[in-house]
């Protein structure tokens, strides 16, 4: 047992169900009982979804336990696909189903042979496995189902397009920015004079998978899920992946030449010609994108040697620490992913470039570690946002776990050529703005009444005087108004009304005794 | 039209039970609020944790007294020892927050391994000295508010003895209050104030605790004195219970409660309609004073005072429909308000309809719609969400209360909705918070009322 208070990955079945509903007419039956299907309300919340969320339960009861499912499941599958005639049902278990071992695959086997739709059950392990990768697994087992069946029907296609195509794989419902990502991808793709084969699985139809082998490559811009499905697609169809996430102008030039390798290998073959990305690469960095302007620009020169924090998924993490270290002249002082089942790879793409690097998914860990490191900005999840408020430290929010705030109607991809002018705003406004800091510096904080009271109005009886205020200004601004309030508080206490330097230590030793 | 599909009678209907409701694990949410002194310990798996960080929103942030006991491979397969594992997770909880009560909540998973909570609570309890309440708030056997009832049930069991009236037990035993209370007719109105105070009242259910004070306060005017709350607003407060008790439930999801309190507590249960709705917090008050034999005075002038204050949204919400999805328990009470207040209701869905406990409730609703000459609403126990939907297309309700995974959805097809989880957080019980019950119904109809004719209702390609 662990006593946990929050978790920064989702368990195994959200992972299943973001796959499955995804896909366009693909429905999701949880084996759950009562109150499991939370995925629905934060599909419909988070990413404010117009149509109902392609989920059901098949109810796990005290019936249920008592005499197993019987024919429950089996009736809930034919029901569904008679409403809804989807392509796909996917059966899917819950931690509470695994441990009672039913045989599932039975009830698939025998809904199959009476539904339309096709049946699976998902394959994951609830114990062993988290959110994130379930998401790999169940896109492998779908993608391999389809590839299967075509096989067996005789109608694969593994003819490769006239044009160099990719397929772009693991762009999710409720992942991170991955609806504007996608965008950006596609317009990024389509300047190469590259066409989008398939994008999967967000708004893509299972009867199309069969066609995936059509494609000159495979792309992979997370790392979180994809790999998997790509890795397959190798082993089978020997289509060759790339999987460097373009976020940032240098990973996205490193993104572009793999590809340009990649589709000449084929393109000398069958076009008898070669692609040259290079101009096209310098054009977007020195003129279309800003960030590379931008590191150059007096703003970012401020930030030079500023202490960072970077924590997130694995992807994110890692990039944007890339980025802020190379791109930017930010110090990084500590780099982490909760992704423990990458750690390796996240080790060695962040070694060079931070003091330290964390791997944990113990959000006090984390919390201990930027209360002791004390950056200038944090960038991290939800959760690191909630930790610098209370620690007064701004936070600018880079990977999921996010909040609906995070699901924003606005364009802002983090891949890609706009995607680095999005990191680059985040970054620059996360951290006091670069000549406000500077005046602060000189003039020892804000008007003094802001930085004493946090109000622009006096609301107290209690009056500072200047020593004391200017005492109370040298005090890290994280805890000085919890000095402040104890020393006032101390002050009525003992019945003063001027604070002098003297009262403050009085009430400071008052405090430690 | 639609309405020729209700039914004239209250007919009540048991669908498939395929419908949205949360966990009643959610419970901890209010009640460790509520209950300032205790820490809940949610003994579950990832998917139990995950529900309640992202139902529970940015309470999660404010150092919450709750926590999961999150089971892993090895407590699943037993590889691991449930004792020694709980009494290590507890005495860190002692360690860190020093609670005066663990609330262990066993979710479906311990249900399943067949953790015995409830037998290594006691044992646990006496080693570390902290008490230890054991509650299966689960998904297998409960919905959403019911995790609270589960709760309760179990704290009854901790509320102290009562013995004050252990001499007089026989004598209220034999009699009924009411003759009680003509025995001492002639007396003076003083004494008989005095006799009430000795004739306690405890309410159960759990609410804020200016709510709660509210109701005390409504009592007290008619010189009736509550002697307790379960729960209370701290654990070592918890109200004395036993044999000539009276109780009383302030919310209509309390059933185990209210047996718990009769069966085994030997207390007197007051079966009245719940204090929602001026109408509701009338009824409620009367039934009380009823049993206690006294005669109410300037309560139909309080409620007649309330409606005028509502006016303005009776205005609004007057010969609109609604349709309760049903989630949370509270519908009955609501559909009777709503219906009072001139709205028509064509469906109450609800998870879990106790006929006995909400007798009161449900005879009221009926009386309501009579007064009102509108069709009773059918009542459809353990809905399912597909066919509701169907039949929500067809009848194209004025509001439907839903709840979150439904709501976006049914609005981007112009159905407005209201999110019921509201009506479990908001204040809604007694005379003053009747406002905020239509407050909340209206937003939507008060929203499109500002969004009128901007011709953008429907917004999915169908």
């Amino acid at each position: 047992m662990k006593l946990a208070y929050w978790m920064y990955a989702g368990p195994a079945h959200i992972g299943t169900l973001r796959v499955a509903s995804s896909f366009k007419n693909v429905h999701a039956i949880m084996h759950a009982p009562l109150g499991d299907d939370y995925f629905n309300v934060m599909r419909s919340m988070l990413e404010r979804e117009r149509d109902f969320t392609p989920v059901t339960a098949s109810i796990v009861d005290r019936h249920v336990l008592a005499r197993g499912s019987q024919e429950k499941v089996v009736d809930n599958i034919s029901r569904k696909d008679k409403q809804e005639h989807p392509n796909l049902i996917v059966l899917t278990p819950t931690c509470t189903s695994s441990i009672l071992q039913e045989d599932l695959q039975n009830f698939v086997d025998r809904a199959s042979t009476i539904s339309d739709s096709d049946v699976i059950l998902a394959d994951v392990n609830h114990y062993r496995v988290n959110e994130l990768q379930a998401a790999d697994r169940t896109l492998e087992q779908v993608v391999r189902y389809y590839l299967d069946k075509a096989r067996r029907q005789g109608n694969l296609n593994i003819a490769l397009t006239e044009n160099p195509s990719a397929n772009i794989i693991g762009i999710f419902t409720l992942g991170f920015h991955n609806q504007h990502d996608c965008r950006e991808l596609k317009r990024l793709l389509n300047d190469l004079g590259i066409e989008i084969n398939q994008v999967i699985p967000e708004g893509g139809f299972v009867e199309n998978l069969h066609k995936l082998p059509k494609a000159w490559f495979n792309l992979v811009p997370y790392r979180e899920a994809g790999l998997m499905t790509a890795k397959y697609l190798e082993k089978e169809f020997g289509m060759s992946y790339i999987s460097t996430t373009p976020m940032g102008i240098v990973d996205i030039a490193n993104c572009i030449r793999q590809i340009q390798e990649r589709i000449n290998t084929l393109s000398s073959v069958l076009l008898n010609k070669k692609f040259n990305y290079e101009p096209y690469i310098d054009e977007q960095t020195r003129f279309i994108s800003q960030a590379a302007w931008f590191s150059r620009s007096i703003d970012c020169q401020n930030l030079t040697g500023k202490k960072a924090v970077v924590f997130g998924d694995a992807t994110h993490a890692a990039s944007i620490t890339k980025i802020l270290a190379c791109e930017m002249g930010i110090r990084v002082s500590c780099a982490g992913t909760y992704c423990k089942h990458d750690e390796e790879w996240f080790k060695e793409q962040v070694q060079n470039f931070c003091d330290e690097i964390l791997v944990t998914d113990d959000h006090t860990e984390v919390g201990d570690m930027i209360a002791r490191v004390e950056p200038s900005a944090i960038f991290g999840t939800q959760m690191e946002r909630h930790i610098g408020k209370r620690l007064d430290i701004p936070c600018g929010v880079i990977s999921s776990p996010v909040h609906i705030q995070n699901f924003t109607l606005g364009y802002r991809p983090f891949l890609g050529y706009e995607g680095t002018n999005q990191v680059a705003d985040l970054v620059y406004n996360s951290f006091t703005l670069g000549m406000e800091d500077h005046l602060l510096e000189i003039f020892g904080g804000h008007d003094t009444k802001e930085v004493i009271t946090k109000t622009l109005s006096t609301d107290t009886d209690l009056t500072w005087n200047s020593e004391s205020q200017l005492e109370l200004n040298k005090i890290p601004g994280f805890v000085r108004g919890k000095i402040k309030r104890n020393t006032e508080k101390f002050a009525r206490q003992n019945g003063v009304t001027e604070i002098t330097v003297e009262i403050m230590y009085a009430a400071k030793e008052a405090l430690n005794a | 039209m639609s309405i020729n599909k209700i039914s004239e009678t209250l007919t009540f209907e048991c669908e498939t039970g395929n419908y949205h409701t949360f966990c009643p694990i959610s419970c901890v949410a209010w009640l460790y609020q509520k209950i300032e002194d205790s820490f809940f310990l949610v003994v579950g798996t990832k998917t139990c944790g995950y529900f309640l960080q992202n139902a529970l929103g940015v309470m999660i942030f404010a150092e919450p007294r709750y926590a999961m006991a999150e089971l892993e491979e090895g407590d699943i397969s037993a590889q691991l020892n449930d004792y020694r594992e709980l009494k290590r997770l507890c005495l860190q909880i002692k360690k860190d927050r020093n609670p005066s009560v663990i609330i262990w909540i066993g979710t479906c998973t311990t249900e399943i391994i067949k953790m015995d909570l409830e037998g290594m609570a006691p044992k646990l309890e006496t080693e570390i000295e902290i008490p230890i309440v054991v509650a299966r708030a689960n998904g297998l056997d409960y919905a959403f508010t019911q995790g609270e009832d589960t709760v309760l049930a179990a704290m009854a069991h901790r509320c102290p003895e009562r013995d004050l009236l252990i001499g007089r037990k026989q004598e209220i035993k034999e009699k009924t209050a009411k003759e009680f209370f003509s025995f001492h007719s002639i007396e003076t109105h003083q004494s008989i104030k005095k006799a009430l105070d000795k004739i306690p009242l405890v309410l159960f259910g759990s609410l804020p605790s200016t709510v709660a004070s509210q109701l005390s306060l409504e009592l007290k005017r008619q010189s009736i004195n509550v002697s307790g709350w379960l729960p209370a607003q701290r654990y070592t407060d918890l109200p004395a219970l036993g044999n000539g008790v009276y109780v009383c439930g302030v919310n209509p999801f309390l059933s185990r409660t209210a047996t718990t309190l009769m069966r085994r507590r030997k207390c007197k249960l007051i079966g009245a309609p719940f204090p929602i709705g001026p109408d509701g917090t009338r009824a409620w008050i009367e039934e009380i004073c009823n049993v206690f034999g006294i005669k109410t005075h300037g309560l139909e002038e309080r409620e007649q005072q309330i409606w005028k204050s509502l006016k303005n949204y009776l205005n609004l919400v007057r010969g609109k429909s609604v349709f309760f999805m049903g989630d949370n328990l509270l519908e009955i009470s609501l559909a009777r308000f709503l219906i009072r207040c001139g709205m028509i209701v064509y469906e109450i869905g609800i998870p879990y309809m106790d006929k006995r406990y909400q007798a009161a409730e449900l005879t009221f609703l009926q009386t309501t719609c009579r007064k009102m000459s509108i069709p009773m609403p059918r009542i459809v126990e353990k809905p399912d969400n597909y066919n509701q939907i169907q039949r929500m297309r067809e009848l194209q309700p004025d509001l439907a209360i839903t709840g979150m995974a439904h709501a976006n959805p049914l609005e981007a097809r112009g159905i407005n909705t209201k999110w019921s989880v509201e009506f479990t957080f908001a204040q809604i019980h007694g005379f003053t918070n009747a406002k905020d019950v239509l407050e909340l119904v209206t937003r939507p109809l008060r929203r499109n009322n500002n969004l009128e004719n901007l011709g953008w209702t429907n917004l999915v390609k169908e």
